[in-house]
This record gives structure tokens, sequence and C-alpha cells, in this order.
């Protein structure tokens, strides 16, 4: 089917199929549409942030330019997701292998189910979860870790009694995500050639040389973008971060304290839009932008490692 | 379908043909004993419990692969401490996920009742009321949201991988979807007020808007998840079909798109489930009210993540209702993305290709 | 061939189909809803009223909008608590044909003149919602903290930073003060409620507290921040040995300090709250129908208690349309009416309006015309 032919045209010059030709018409239209409310919604955070580039002082929150107000939040975003990431991609890539390929049958089928439904959790829950309990729960080990690694510069505390940490944010950030790359993992894993595995056993492979040998070459790109859904979940989180932590806006990459712990540019968005006027708005809508540019980086960054992988 | 085949597996590779190897009850005799050790520590109050539970991991995770490797030899022995560790993560995992449930669970069930489904809070202060409006809203607009952006999401991933495969415009698009899934679901809701507010003038508040919102959080999840699974889908298949003279679009819907369709419905489930507790894009455009409001091109819509968000931040002197209201309506909208998954397996199994055998 | 595409589109139809049918209405809406003057109320009146505008006003509006709408059945009312600035710019905008906002309209950045422009002349704005600042403390030991102004400030600026220092033995000589570190938590959001503490702190103690008036807390006085009221009261429930404030009505079981005003110590009660309106000066951007005020927060006036929070109502003098004018009208009237005061208190816990403000208020708003 060729793409630069109107597809009625097309349709009746080829062999009649103008279903073939309506069909390709649609789904191009599809395509198309989506560039369209792509370019309505740059267009919307162009003109509505640009503006912020030139704010200072009071606009800018105390700062004495744009650039300060965005870094530490910048920082405070990729901190934080890189916690989650770091907690979460292993376990799920566990937890999918389990799924796939360890647990019996119908355990496993539970398991999938049990997944599904902690990725229908809404973020607000995680985010009172996450304050009500996991912070709580987690202090005892903030102190530990204050006692005893307090001379590396991540545990040098104080440790507040709430919990409500850098490194809390992380974790529940890291349970949110949990889900998403488990799915997507899963999925891949048991996409995987049925032959390739049974080849390799009937080799004499013990099932981990199986999975390290078939499995993984084979479900390589489907993990690094499960990993990157992921942490596009992570960046964007927006309600979880902002009940969980006790956001300044400064850079520090003290994990465990309330004190001087870095935001997130979303979390910082939804906690300060709802009083926000005038230029403030703009100010605010220039960090979504921000965070916008970051989170097509990362994407991109792994569309094309996964690109690779598929060829390699 | 495939991964529950795979998973038995592993069952061969349980019959040796050569060399030593340990009992089938090793690794649970393992874990008794390392377990065993930790809890005689924990009791002696030589460690806390929580210690306890990390030295017996040490132990086991030390103490099998050892074993293993005297009598099995070293791939035996590294199969097994991988086999430990996979189920480590899975344990681990598994910590948060349960507390979190069982939060929910918990504090959500004690206030469901008839009266909680079937009213709702228009005239209520405190308890008597319920989220009759908010489930509505919410079925509605997420119900919107998928017809919306299923179809498109769909299609598109369709038109990448059929149709634009290297073309120009599929590249610009693979693209532009990367640009989309970086969308901050707040800019999403304030695009879709300004598009409305475009048509309707300022201050316009509509479910359809917060269906808009959802539609580009949505789209490309969906369509993310569909190319990958239409990738997976083998070409001899397409070839096959081709060959017997298919034209390609019936190539598509009856042979590739029902091969891909299992996971095309995980993928739209977790897009589903990923919108449907979607606070903020809500909160600008379909806003809150306290009674029920069936037409979406209406007025404003109570939905259950926006209901919970405000029961929660700003619940007044009612604190202690508002947070019954907040855990209960968390539990609903759990169990209905939880039924709308369901309800998805079940019509993917419906259109999934016989696997005869 | 076809017909399997039919089958295709039967499932979700079905679906949707058995979403219509148990769609029949909530079972609280029937008797009072759009049978429309079915219920008590005997007014004409009808139709839908949203507005919206400060969160610390929620409650109260949740409250009155109950009230309003028992006597006038016809009517649904809907607040969006966006928060002050977000109310204020809907309300010139006219998305809002009336706004709760924590600050009055001033024209530092031409809101005052944007709103009058919209409203066609006249603005209307009237104190709705009064309601005391607690300083709400978990101190296990302690049930009675007292604060004089310049401790209160040193505390909150990281000065003070220990439970048993001699600035807080001075104020509470028979206390069993802890030997820990004190916890200051304050709203990590942009709020009128940090405005107006901050506004207190730098009118009594400028000299320890140098931030100024800030709507957002400044990170250099450091403390752990947290989201909204329910954020601040929750951190500090949940960790002993910490400090904060907070809307009063909602600091629930936690301890509440009483601050020296003079040569006492008084209690955030609501009665001691709304008495900071009657002695203080109207602010300069005051008219004959803008009953906006500036807190005098060095007050010595005995029983008054000083960091209070004032919510404004913002509303349009006229209307174009007439019925949103009326409906306006009605709602204002209820807000600012006995009632509709005491609505609030019983439910919301703010602190009614004193005869005489009430009675201002209440003459302002029978302005607002069609």
């Amino acid at each position: 089917m060729t793409v630069t032919a109107p597809p009625v045209v097309d349709a009746e010059e080829s062999t009649g199929r103008v279903g073939d030709a309506v069909f390709a018409g649609i789904s191009r239209g599809s395509a198309i549409l989506i560039m369209l409310a792509l370019a309505g919604v740059a267009v919307f955070l162009l003109q509505q942030g640009l503006p912020a580039l030139g704010n200072h002082g009071e606009a800018a929150y105390g700062k004495d330019n744009i650039w300060a107000f965005v870094w530490p939040l910048l920082f405070g975003t990729l901190l934080a997701s890189l916690i989650a990431m770091i907690v979460a991609a292993p376990l799920a890539i566990g937890v999918a292998l389990i799924i796939s390929h360890y647990a019996p049958r119908p355990v496993a089928k539970v398991l999938g189910w049990l997944i599904d439904l902690l990725a229908a959790i809404p973020s607000v829950v995680y985010g009172l979860w996450g304050i009500q309990f996991l912070a709580l729960n987690m202090v005892p080990v903030y102190k530990w870790l204050e006692d005893h690694a307090g001379w590396i510069p991540f545990f040098e505390g104080p440790v507040p009694n709430s919990g409500r940490t850098m490194f809390t944010a992380g974790l529940v950030l890291a349970v949110m995500a949990l889900p998403i790359i488990t799915a997507i993992c899963r999925e891949v894993f048991a996409q995987t050639p049925k032959m390739h595995q049974e080849a390799a056993l009937a080799l004499g492979a013990t099932r981990w040389e199986m999975i390290r040998l078939a499995v993984f070459p084979y479900a390589r790109s489907g993990m690094v973008s499960a990993v990157l859904l992921g942490l596009g979940r992570a960046l964007g989180e927006t309600m979880a971060v902002a009940l969980v932590l006790a956001p300044t806006l400064i850079v520090s990459f003290n994990l465990i304290t309330a004190e001087q712990s870095s935001s997130t540019i979303a979390a910082n968005i939804a906690l300060n839009f709802g009083n926000a006027s005038g230029s403030k708005i703009d100010t605010l809508i220039f960090s979504g932008l921000v965070l916008f540019v970051i989170t097509f980086a990362v994407n991109f960054l792994g569309r094309s490692i996964a690109a690779r992988g598929r060829k390699g | 379908m495939a991964d529950l085949q795979t998973a038995g597996a592993p069952e061969r590779q349980a019959m040796p043909l050569t060399g030593a190897s340990l009992p089938r009850q090793a690794p649970l005799l393992a874990v008794l004993i390392a377990g065993g050790l930790a809890a005689l520590l924990a009791l002696l109050g030589v460690i806390g419990w929580v210690a306890a539970i990390f030295v017996g991991w040490l132990l086991l995770m030390v103490g099998l692969p050892l074993w293993s490797r005297a009598v099995e030899g070293g791939r035996r022995s590294v199969d097994r401490g991988v086999t430990l560790l996979v189920w480590s993560a899975f344990a681990l995992a598994m910590v948060p996920l349960v507390s979190l449930v069982w939060t929910v669970v918990s504090k959500g069930f004690g206030i469901l009742s008839s009266q909680f489904f079937n009213n709702s809070m228009r005239g209520v202060l405190g308890e008597g009321g319920g989220i009759y409006h908010a489930i509505m809203g919410t079925l509605i607009i997420t119900a919107l949201a998928t017809v919306i952006s299923v179809p498109i999401g769909v299609l598109t991933a369709v038109y990448l991988v059929e149709y634009g495969k290297g073309s120009t415009l599929a590249r610009v698009i693979t693209f532009l979807v990367d640009v989309m899934t970086g969308i901050p679901s707040i800019v999403a809701g304030l695009f879709a007020y300004a598009l409305f507010a475009l048509f309707f003038g300022p201050g316009v508040r509509m479910g359809v808007g917060g269906a808009v919102a959802l539609s580009v959080l949505m789209v490309p999840i969906v369509v993310r998840a569909a190319e990958e699974m239409l990738k997976l889908v083998p070409d001899e298949l397409r070839e096959a079909s081709y060959a017997l003279g298919v034209p390609k679009w019936r190539t598509i819907t009856k042979v590739v798109l029902p091969t891909a369709v299992a996971g095309i419905v995980t993928g739209v489930t977790l897009a589903v489930a990923r919108v449907a507790g979607e606070t903020a894009p809500l909160l600008i455009i379909a806003g809150l009210t306290t009674g029920t409001n069936f037409n979406p091109f209406s007025d404003r819509m109570a939905t259950l993540p926006v209901f919970i968000f405000y029961s929660i931040t700003e619940p007044g002197l009612h604190a202690d209702a508002m947070a019954d209201y907040a855990w209960g309506a968390a539990l609903v909208l759990v169990a209905i993305v939880m039924l709308l998954n369901i309800v998805a397996r079940v019509v993917g199994g419906f259109f999934a290709p016989k696997t005869g055998r | 061939m076809i017909r399997t595409s039919i089958r295709r589109a039967v499932v979700p139809g079905i679906a949707v189909l058995a979403l219509a049918l148990t769609g029949c209405g909530a079972d609280n809406e029937t008797d009072n809803g759009s049978g429309g003057g079915s219920g008590s109320g005997d007014s004409s009146l009808s139709g839908e009223l949203s507005g919206g505008g400060s969160s610390a006003q929620q409650a109260a509006m949740g409250a009155w909008a109950v009230g309003f709408q028992d006597a006038n059945s016809g009517v649904t009312v809907n607040y969006d608590p966006i928060g002050s600035g977000g109310g204020r710019e809907n309300f010139i905008s006219g998305a809002f044909p009336f706004a709760g906002s924590d600050a009055y309209l001033t024209d530092d950045e031409g809101e005052l003149s944007k709103a009058e422009k919209q409203c066609g002349g006249t603005v209307i704005e009237v104190p709705s919602y009064v309601s005391p600042i607690a300083i709400a403390y978990n101190l296990p030991g302690v049930d009675d903290l007292n604060l004089s102004p310049a401790t209160l400030a040193g505390i909150m600026a990281g000065q003070i930073t220990e439970w048993d220092d001699p600035a807080i033995a001075e104020d509470n000589p028979d206390a069993d003060l802890p030997s820990e570190r004190i916890n200051a938590v304050h709203r990590s959001d942009e709020s009128g409620t940090t405005e107006n503490f901050t506004d207190y702190l730098d009118a009594v103690a400028g000299d320890v507290w140098t931030a100024g008036v800030v709507e957002t807390w400044p990170s250099d006085f450091g403390g752990e921040g947290a989201k909204g009221t329910s954020g601040v009261v929750q951190t500090i429930g949940n960790s002993e040995y910490s400090i904060g404030y907070a809307d009063a009505s909602q600091t629930g079981d936690l301890g509440q300090a009483n601050i020296k005003v003079g040569e006492e110590y008084v209690a955030p009660s609501p009665e001691a709250a709304a008495k900071i309106l009657e002695v203080s000066p109207e602010a300069d951007v005051a008219t004959d129908t803008q009953l906006v005020f500036d807190l005098d927060h060095t007050t010595e006036e005995a029983g008054t208690y000083p960091i209070v929070m004032t919510s404004y109502l913002l509303a349009c003098g006229s209307y174009d349309d007439a019925k949103t004018g009326e409906l306006v009208k009605a709602f204002a009237e209820y807000v600012v009416s006995d009632e509709g005061q005491k609505q609030a208190a019983a439910e919301a816990g703010s602190a009614p309006l004193s005869a005489d403000l009430a009675k201002k208020a209440q003459d302002i708003v029978a302005t607002i015309g069609g």
C-alpha cells in the first residue's frame, strides 16, 4: 500500500479493494489526528509557558530567575524517579519472571490479577498509603541509617518523625511504577518463542540459563520500554508525591530529611496551581514545559535503545 | 495463553538424566532451617524480628547455593541462587502491594452499604451521603475517554506497524507519540480546558472535556502497547494470509489484530486503570458537584478521584466521615477498574484465535 | 464477514446499555431534586450557580450550599476550591459569577480595576468566613502551651530548635518541657493561611521574622512542609514534638497553643477571633460596597485572638444575566445572614460575624441587582 497517493484513487487503481483503501485511510487519519492534538498541546504550552522566561522575584516564587526556580524542581524530579527505578525495575522483572516462568500455572494467574489490580489503584490512594503507612514505618530504618551511615551525604538527616522524605517519595513511586513495569515485562516474557526456550532446555540449560539465553535477549526491547513507561509515570506523578514529600525549593542529596528535601515539578504544579494567579501561572506552566521536554528526552532515548536492540 | 504453557515447561528439567542432584524438598528444607535459625536468634532476643528476617534470608541465600555447589556443581548452584533471588524479589515486591490493598480494603469496606451506593452527596453534611453521583461520573467519563482513544490508538498502531513502516510520517508519529507520553496530566487538563473555553466561553465545565483530557493521556499508552503487540505478531501469519489472496485490511482485522488482541486488551486496561484514577485534569475541566449528572455535555460531573481528593484535602469539620467516604470511594474505584479488567479479558479471550490442541 | 464486525460492536453496546439502565437518579435526590418546588422552600429560584476560589471556604461553602438548597430546592450551588488566586482569576474573566478569596482585591496587579470592568462598575466584597488560625502542637505531657509572639516567630523561623529552650520555658513556667528537637510544620503550597500567619508574625515580631508577608513559606527557614490544611494537621498528628499553624476548626484532637495578647494568653476560640474584625481598621481600598479589612495584629484588646484568617465573598454589583444576578443575590444574602453564619459555624467551625458587621454585609449584598 503506497503512503503518498490519496486512498480512494489508490483503491480504484489497484485491484478494486475499496475496503483496503478505506482502512488504510482511516488508520492514517487517526495517526494524523494524534499529530494535530499534540500540536494543540504544544502550542498551548509554548504560548502559556514562554512568557515566563523573563520572570523573576515574586513571579518566580522568590527566585532571581526562572532557571533558579526550575532547577531544584528538576533535580528533585530526577532524583525521586531514579530512586524509584533503582528499586522498582529489578523487583518488577523478578515478579514478571515469577508469573511467566516460575510459579505454577494457577498461582501465576492469580498473581497476574493481583498486579493488574495494583495498577488500578488511583494515585491519590498511593499518596495516602504513603503518608499514613509507609512513611511512618520507614522512620526506624531512617533513624538507623542516620546513626550508622550518617557520614554518607545521602543519609545525613535529621530524620523527621513523620517519615516524609525524598526516599519515601521514591519508594511510593517505585510501588506505583512496579505494576506497570511488571505487566509489560510479563507480557513480553510470555511472548518469547517457546521453541527457543525448549531448545535451550533440551541442550541441558538450567532454567536460569534458559532465561538468560532465550528469554532476555528476545525481551530486551520490551523490558526497556517497560522500564521507561514506568519512569514516565514516576516523572509525571503528581498527587502521590505532593502528599508524601515535604517540599522545598532546594537542591539536596539528603534522602532522609524533611527539612532540606527537593520537590518534583509535577507535585509543585499541583501544590501551587490552585493559588497561583497572573504571571505565576506562566511560571508553573513553564516548569510543566520543562517536565514535558525531560520526559520526552527519556522516552526518545529509550526508543532508540529499544530500536537498536531489535536490530541486533 | 502462551505464558501458561511455558510455565509448565521447566517441569521437564526436573527429571535429571545425569549427575547428582539435591532432593526435591531441598529448597523447602533450606528455608525451614534458615528460618528456624533466624527465629531462634530472635526468640533469644539477640536481634529484632526485622533483622531476624534479614538474617534468615541471608543464611538461605548463602546456604542453599553452597550446598548445591557441593552436590550438583556450579551451574546448578547459580540456577538455585537465581531462583531464590527471583522469589525474594517477588516477596519483597508483595509486601507493599499487599499492605496497600489491605489498607484500601480494610478502611473502605466498613462504609459500603446500599445507601452508600444509591445516594449522592446533595444536601448531605457529614454522614448519610453516598457516591452514586461520582460512580456514574467516573463510568461515563472513562467510557467516553475509552471510546475516543481506543480506536484512535489502535488504528494509529496499525498504521505504524502495517502501513507506514519506515515512512517519514510514521517516524514523525512515533516521535510524537513519545512526546505525548510525557504530557503531565495537569497540562492535559489545562489543554482540554483551553480548548473547550474557546468554544463555550470561560468557566466551562463538562464531562466530555474530562474525557478529552483523559484521552490525551490515554492515546499514547494505547498506541505504544498496541504497537508493541502488533510487532510481536509473526510475519509468517501475515504472509500465509496474503498467500491465500486475503486483502491486507482483512488480514489485519482477521489475523493480525485477533492474534495480538490479548496484549492490546492488557494495554488498554492498563491505560484505563491509569486514567480512571487521574485527578488533576478532571479537577480542572469536569469539576465537582454534589448531585448526579448524567449528561456529559453540560455542567459539572462528579468523579471518584476528584471526590476522593477533596474528601481528603478539604474535609472540613466532618473529617472522619469524609475520610470514610474517601476510602470507600477508593475501594469502589479499584473494584470498578478490576471489573472492567475482567470484562476486557473475557472479551479479549472471545476474539482471540482458538488455539486447537 | 460483516456479521463479525457487528458482533464486535454489540459487546460494548450492551455495556453502555447496562450503564444507561442503572442510571436513574440517586435515592436522596428524587424527593427534593429536579421535581422543582416540592421541597421545603417555597422560592421560585431555580438553576445552577457555580463559583469557586479559596479552599479555606470549601467546608463553609458546602454547608451554605446545603442550607441554601434546602430553602430553594430548584437551585444547585457548586463551589470549586481551586484556591484564592484561581477564584479571583476566574471571577475577573467572568467564568465565576461569585468567588471566595482569602485576600481582598487590590490594584497591585490590576485585579481590582479588571474586576470592576468585568462587573460593569461595582464590585461587592464582604467578609464571609472568619476563622482563627490555631497553633497546633503534638507534645506528649504538655496539655497547655502558652506562646508569646517572639517565641512563636523564633520557633517558626528555625531559631528556637529545642522544646526546653529558655524562651519557651519563660512562657510556660509550670510545664514539663522535654529536651527534644522542635519539628516546625508549615504549608508547602502557596496559601492564604500562610499569608495571614506571616502577616501576623511580621507585624508582632518583625525583628525575628525577617521574611515579611509571604504566601509561600520561605525555604531558608527550614521546617517540614505539608500540603494543605489537612496535610499539616496530619503531619503534626503523626509526629511527636511538632508544631504548626492550621485553620482551628480542622485541628481535631491536637493541642492548640494560647497566644499572648497584651498581658494575657488567649485561646483560639471563634468569639475571640471574630473580635479582631471589630478592632481592625478598614483597608485603603474599602468602599461602600467593598467591606475589607487590614487586620490589626498588634492589638492589645483583651480577649482578642490575633491570628485570624478572613476570607471574602466576591460578587458583582450587577449582572448582564438577570437570572444569575438573582441567584447570586439570594445566595450572598443567605451567606451573610445570621442563619447562614450559624450554619457555617456549626458545620465548618468558623467564627460567625458579629451582629454589627453582619448588618453591614447584609446591607451591601442587598444592593446586588439583576
